[in-house]
């Protein structure tokens, strides 16, 4: 299977959700109220992109005053920093053709969103995010802080435009990928041991684990579902707990799959419950068990209370495991994918420009417990 | 790290209670350990620019015992409140402050009033390099706007702080967090009591 396949790339590239944006009412000051604009957004990009070419189609009906925009969904606030793709996977069990969004000028919800003042910050938001991910990659991000303005420019510009060779001419002198079915960052020809920034001294070995940055939602939906049309909409993000945290992958482990890869993320998902796990986790401060140690490496243990509704999740978001719950669907790049795909694959051919993979989890539970906090 | 900071606290999550009152800077409250997995500092009363008073690097007078009713006389509008929170970062794989700020009625405060407390250095930081160095983030676990540091140098610092590698399990990792605090709490006005330092668990 080859390592990058530039067909899948192209086709991330290229996708894109088409969107109906209407104004809401409270703004609408003139009879009769405009029609809904249609706009396609690119799966890679992200909301506040889009609103140059929304804002004139409404301009002469909005009321007066200075413009914070932001989305909606169905009431649901929508956070401008995620991809299109992503918000669309997500919160679209069934996909929705054009997606019916609302947009506001006015009246932005401070308190639960952070407000996006253009495509400053957009692009910065994009760069934080690529920095992470380069910290996540190679143990440092030099070659982030390093790249000249030009290229920064150039990068963000391609991102803007949708343009995928100008991308990847800037973006491979990064070395940030692809990743090797060992699980070893590969640059051009040569092998580029994981957190080795070029030009420094090799000081990994080839036990050092490999990290891939990685962004997980997970929503809970009905077990007993048919029609992913009838999943209850959102209406809060508390429902979705997304996870920020990286894959880690020993070179030992071999060809991982997509499954394995959940395993680290989600471990709870994947023990019998009729298993007791031998690790020792305590949140009260007392002895922590012998295997855990201080990095992210150390797996969650102990169904504690294998009755709870909810099964904390230390260090991140409360993933709301129910009693018998299972994946019902992963969602990446708008595809479902099989979860013996090769983890490589997906993250060379899936990820986001900011080298960032996102993935939709969507659970299975048992209806009388879908409350979520 | 996660371990980390629950070891610093005692087992009932709290820590004890430390008021001590100063020039200009904070008035230390007490630590809560949420067991989503973040350390908590709240309430924390910032004195507006106005009400500093001249900076005084003696605090001898100031080990006394905190007399209630000065807190009341420095009471006013001007008065803004802190809350800091201790987040770990599994990208970055070091602990991360969150903040947000808001006047006596509760009104947040505005990146604006906030730069206004911040000490002139980081202020000059902030000027430079407003898009990474302090913005507006959605705090890992409470999900809504906070403002935060950007931890991207976190590391280096650190090992330059507590000199070469850090020891995944000597006693000197205890010290970690309260070493963190030292560099980071300077950078937003945060006064560390010596005894946070000297304790050990």
């Amino acid at each position: 299977m080859e390592l990058c396949s530039e067909e899948a790339v192209k086709y991330v590239w290229e996708g894109a959700i088409p969107l109906q944006i209407h104004l809401h009412e409270s703004e609408v000051t003139t009879l009769p109220p405009p029609p809904p604009i249609l706009v396609l957004g690119s799966r890679i990009g992200y909301l506040p992109l889009l609103v140059p070419l929304i804002k004139p189609h409404f301009s002469s009906t909005l009321p007066p005053g200075t413009d914070s925009v932001w989305f909606d969904y169905k009431g649901l606030p929508l956070k401008w920093y995620i991809p299109i793709g992503v918000l669309f996977d997500l919160l679209c069990a069934e996909p929705e053709r054009p997606w019916n969004l609302t947009v506001h000028f006015r009246g932005h919800p401070g308190d639960v969103l952070t407000p996006c003042e253009g495509e400053d910050s957009v692009k910065w938001s994009y760069i934080n995010s690529l920095k992470e991910a380069a910290y996540i990659i190679n143990g440092n991000c030099k070659n982030i802080m390093n790249m000249s303005q030009a290229d920064q420019f150039e990068l963000w510009q391609s991102l803007v435009k949708g343009n995928m060779d100008d991308f990847l001419r800037i973006s491979s002198r990064l070395k940030l990928g692809p990743l090797g079915e060992d699980c070893m960052v590969r640059s051009g020809s040569s092998l580029v041991q994981p957190r080795q920034a070029i030009g420094e001294p090799d000081f990994t070995g080839s036990g050092r684990p490999c990290r891939i940055p990685v962004r997980l939602y997970v929503r809970n939906i009905s077990e007993d579902l048919d029609d992913l049309e009838d999943a209850v909409p959102i209406d809060c993000w508390d429902r979705i707990s997304y996870i920020n945290r990286p894959v880690e992958i020993h070179k030992e482990e071999g060809r991982l799959s997509l499954k394995c890869a959940m395993k680290t993320l989600l471990p709870e998902i994947f023990l019998e419950e009729s298993l007791v796990n031998n690790h020792e986790f305590s949140r009260e401060g007392e002895t922590v068990g012998a295997d855990s140690s201080y990095g992210d490496s150390e797996t969650i243990g102990g169904l504690r209370n294998a009755q709870a509704e909810e099964i904390p999740f230390p260090g991140q978001a409360h993933v709301q495991l129910l009693k018998k719950s299972k994946i019902k669907m992963i969602r990446i790049q708008g595809i479902e994918l099989d979860m013996d795909i090769p983890f490589f694959w997906v993250v060379n051919n899936l990820k986001n420009p900011e080298y960032f993979l996102h993935i939709c989890v969507f659970m299975g539970t048992s209806s009388d417990q879908s409350t979520i906090r | 790290m996660l371990h980390l900071m629950q070891m610093i606290l005692p087992r009932n999550g709290r820590r004890s209670t430390q008021i001590f009152p100063s020039g200009h800077g904070f008035l230390v409250r007490e630590w809560v350990f949420h067991a989503e997995g973040y350390l908590a500092l709240e309430n924390m009363n910032q004195l507006s620019a106005s009400e500093a008073l001249t900076d005084d690097e003696n605090y001898s007078a100031e080990e006394e015992p905190f007399d209630n009713a000065t807190l009341v006389q420095s009471y006013n509008d001007d008065m803004h409140i802190y809350d800091f929170h201790i987040v770990y970062s599994f990208s970055y794989r070091v602990p991360v402050l969150y903040f947000r700020g808001y006047r006596c009625d509760g009104h947040p405060l505005l990146l604006c009033d906030i730069e206004r407390d911040l000490p002139p250095y980081s202020l000059k930081i902030q000027n430079e390099s407003k898009w990474t160095f302090m913005t507006q983030e959605e705090h890992p676990y409470l999900r809504r706007p906070w403002y935060t540091l950007h931890p991207c140098g976190t590391s280096d610092w650190m090992k330059l702080l507590l000199g070469g590698d850090l020891p995944s399990k000597s006693p000197d990792m205890l010290h970690y967090l309260s070493a963190w605090l030292s560099v980071v709490g300077q950078t937003v006005g945060l006064r560390i009591p010596l005894e946070l330092h000297d304790k050990s668990i």
